[in-house]
């Protein structure tokens, strides 16, 4: 039986970061195949890769057993690969039938498409009403346009990317129905999840991925939660206890029962209290979108709580996630960059500026924190990531805040560049400053953090004394009230 | 190649706007010639009517070049801020309407005191004209591109109503309004037509160049346009008032430069006004890229096409609309030089 999909070998670079390294994956005919992983740990690169989105760097790929590697999502539409996409791509005016006969390429005439669609939706076995508007659907609804729109050109393999992610869990039984009917007939399926037990209750097959490699492969029978929950988060680092020491400066932030509604997706903060204090640095696991970003970014004074109260104490920094688009100005100079954030910390700023003085302030900030840069004149894109990033740190730094709040902070970076990165906001802890960070590597979350708390679904779940790596990943993927099974 | 290399070294050096003019007017030499016409003869009218002589300059051009540098000073404002107020035309309109008003009022006033109030009444008007697309945009997040540039259309009808209607004049028979008091008219420069608002102008630039690089209220402005979420998040610049001053400035800077052409150069109120006066500013702003010194040139040399359009149809019997040609060609030369250079380059991404 040739299989329907065949990667060997497959590697992708993203500047520093090696997004893939070697991996393999083969999808077999009437096979449910999940793949799961840490955020980051490669998952959508490798199924862009065969969506025909991005080019592997190295490596070997296999369509129906032919090297004809698609190098556009449209190509690999024709190949019969279609995609269901983590975030909506249907348009919300059109109809349903209008959105199916443009993601397959048919005429829109309504006679011809209504037989068409009939025929869709009976092969399929989800029954829409074609001709109602697509922002009228129910998320569950939408869920099973998009798989409509992904299967109406007679694909023959279907890549899900966390489609259950926002469903209830009977919504989600439904939709995972509509994938197994359409294995049965023959197609293939990826589905990609972070839901441990979806895999093992819906999927043939399993492959985790772990920072870029295949970690873990086998039948679905063959495995359980633990031994997925041991490919996806690795080996405790030998030395590494989460609760390190502990910290009795004095508090420095105090939230009590936050709620703060989602700002793009995931959950907000559904109830959470937190006290900080100073010197101590807190380390946020997360699995993306349970709250991680609302908590910081209410910390850091960008969002304001519905109800419950967050009250910072001391002057406060925030290092934004995103250092081109929230941190820096591109097109501006270091000195504008700089005099940027400095604008907001010193409240008594005079109307005019010296920009003389403000230049050779900035000469003196990178040359005292190692910033790679032509000058105070350079612009901020001139650098590369990893100096850009010393560059926001010490600057945010510079007014020796007293709450430091740090996005994801060595995102994009190499190594070296991430270990820098934690070495100074371990100095401004040493200083007195109270520290709070998440990123989306628990491992860098556990070396880094002197105390350690859980989000899940938006509540803070906080680890016994010497809790352990694999119980703070139990509480990560199932939260402290959910019943673990 | 070749050429591409030196035309951005030169865009890199500042000489871009002088790049541009010349390959416009290459443009309209081969056009004249492909028509018929004499290229040199087009030219040496153009020449003549804007730069050829002292009445050329002081009476054709830089009165033409006043009502460029405040529309245009405004809309360095309100495009560094990524406000992108199409809407210069009608907010011109509304302080003409407004100015025309209040110049027929006050007769017997004292020159400085009428004449201030007709500048104060011009700006209000101006800015209250982009009242609606402040709200709409700020509150709302509606595209100001489309609700100011609708509003253009609804203040030349508004124009057509007043001349036809309440500020008819007064023997109803022509679509004008009776003359302003002499109290509200702008000194002339003797023996040309050049009034005391081209220095008020130079001032205006001026104070806007102070603005963008010396302050910290200009700084934020920049930053706002330049990298609005980094302005936000990291400059926690208040986004909302930012826009809404810099669209209401630009708009009472457009108003005032209708109520000076009603003051210094026509006295009174008609339909057609303004020759696309919003629309060429929109050029002069984004050919001197955003920059109010750089304005000045810019707006010199739109209104000597402007003037020189005039001479060329006059003297060699060359329709005056050619010259849109050289102001188009301009235009996608700074454009074209902008995305070569990359994003970022200009003032106004996005």
């Amino acid at each position: 039986m040739t299989a329907l999909l065949e990667l060997a070998a497959i590697s992708r670079r993203f500047g520093a970061v090696q997004a893939l390294h070697d991996a393999a994956f083969v999808l077999q005919p009437g096979q449910l195949h999940a793949l799961l992983g840490e955020n980051g740990a490669g998952k959508s690169t490798l199924m862009r890769i065969v969506n025909g989105m991005i080019r592997p760097d190295r490596g070997s790929f296999l369509v129906h057993g032919q090297p004809v590697a698609p190098a556009s999502p449209r190509e690999a539409r024709a190949l019969g690969i279609g995609m269901v996409h983590q975030h909506f791509s249907a348009v919300p005016a059109f109809t349903v039938g209008q959105n199916i006969a443009l993601a397959a390429g048919w005429s829109p005439a309504p006679n011809d498409l209504r037989t068409r669609l009939r025929a869709l939706m009976t092969r399929v076995g989800f029954e829409l009403d074609p001709g109602q508007r697509s922002d009228s659907l129910t998320v569950a609804q939408r869920q099973a346009l998009e798989i409509l729109m992904a299967l109406a050109g007679e694909a023959r393999v279907l890549l899900l990317d966390e489609p259950t992610g926002v469903l209830a869990a009977a919504d989600a039984d439904r939709v995972l129905t509509v994938v197994r009917e359409f294995t049965r007939q023959g197609g293939g399926a990826v589905l990609i999840t972070h839901k441990l037990e979806e895999a093992l209750r819906h999927a043939d097959q399993i492959t985790v991925l772990r920072r870029g490699e295949v970690s873990l492969h086998g039948p679905a029978a063959e495995l359980t939660a633990a031994k997925l929950e041991h490919a996806m988060l690795g080996d405790a680092p030998p030395a590494a206890s989460p609760l390190r020491r502990t910290v009795a400066g004095p508090i420095v932030a105090h939230c009590s029962n936050l709620i703060v509604p989602a700002e793009a997706g995931g959950t907000g903060l559904r109830g959470v209290t937190l006290e900080m204090r100073g010197g101590e640095i807190v380390g946020v696991a997360a699995v993306e979108d349970n709250g991680e970003r609302e908590l910081l970014r209410t910390l850091g004074g960008l969002l304001s709580p519905a109800s419950g109260f967050c009250e910072v104490l001391t002057s406060r920094t925030l290092i934004p996630e995103d250092r081109t688009t929230e941190a820096l100005i591109p097109s501006f100079s270091l000195t504008e960059n700089r005099l940027l954030a400095g604008g907001a910390q010193s409240g008594s700023a005079s109307t005019w500026i010296n920009w003389d003085r403000e230049r050779l302030a900035t000469e003196a900030l990178i040359a005292a924190n190692g910033v790679v840069a032509a000058g105070a004149n350079a612009t901020a894109e001139e650098l590369s990531g990893g100096n850009q990033q010393r560059f926001v740190i010490a600057r945010q730094l510079e007014s020796a805040p007293g709450l430091i709040v740090a996005e994801n902070p060595s995102r994009g970076l190499d190594f070296k560049a991430a270990a820098d990165v934690f070495d100074r906001l371990r100095n401004a802890a040493g200083a007195g400053a109270a520290v709070i960070f998440h990123s989306v590597d628990l491992d860098e979350v556990l070396a880094n953090a002197d105390r350690v708390v859980v989000l899940h679904q938006g509540q803070l779940a906080a680890p016994a004394a010497g809790a352990d790596r694999d119980e703070i990943g139990r509480l990560m993927l199932a939260g402290s009230a959910g019943p673990s099974a | 190649m070749n050429l591409s290399r030196s035309i951005r070294q030169a865009a890199r050096g500042g000489g871009l706007p002088v790049v541009a003019v010349l390959v416009g007017l290459v443009i309209l030499a081969m056009g004249l010639e492909a028509a018929g016409y004499s290229a040199a003869d087009g030219l040496g009218a153009l020449w003549r009517g804007s730069f050829g002589s002292w009445y050329a300059i002081s009476s054709a051009t830089l009165p033409r070049a006043v009502p460029l540098l405040f529309i245009g000073a405004g809309l360095t404002l309100a495009f560094r801020a990524g406000a992108f107020n199409i809407g210069a035309e009608g907010q011109f309109y509304a302080g003409a309407i407004a100015a025309t008003w209040i110049g027929l009022h006050v007769g017997g006033w004292p020159a400085p005191l009428a004449l201030i109030v007709v500048g104060a009444g011009a700006l209000l008007a101006g800015a209250a004209w982009c009242v609606i697309p402040t709200i709409l945009r700020v509150r709302f997040g509606v595209l100001e591109v489309i609700s100011t540039l609708l509003l253009n259309f609804v203040a030349t009808a508004l124009v057509s109503f007043m001349v036809t209607g309440p500020l008819q004049e007064s023997r109803r028979v022509y679509p004008q309004s009776d003359p302003i008091a002499a109290a509200a008219r702008l000194p002339l420069l003797p023996g040309t037509r050049l009034h005391l608002g081209l220095p008020i102008a130079v001032v205006v630039c001026m104070a806007l160049w102070l603005l963008y690089t010396r302050t910290r209220w200009g700084f934020r402005l920049r930053a706002l346009g330049a990298g609005p979420r980094a302005a936000m998040i990291t400059g926690r610049v208040p986004a909302g008032r930012y826009l809404a001053v810099a669209l209401l400035g630009s708009a009472a800077l457009a108003g005032l430069a209708g109520g000076i052409e009603i003051s210094g150069v026509s006295y009174a109120l008609f339909q057609n006004l303004s020759p696309g006066y919003g629309f060429t500013a929109i050029a002069a702003a984004l050919l001197a890229r955003l920059n109010p010194i750089g304005l000045l040139a810019t707006s010199l040399l739109f209104a000597a096409l402007e003037a020189g359009a005039g001479a060329m149809q006059r003297d060699a019997g060359i329709p005056s609309v050619v010259v849109s040609v050289v102001e188009a060609v301009i235009l996608i030369v700074v454009v074209v030089a902008d995305r070569w250079r990359g994003p970022g380059a200009g003032g106004s991404n996005q």
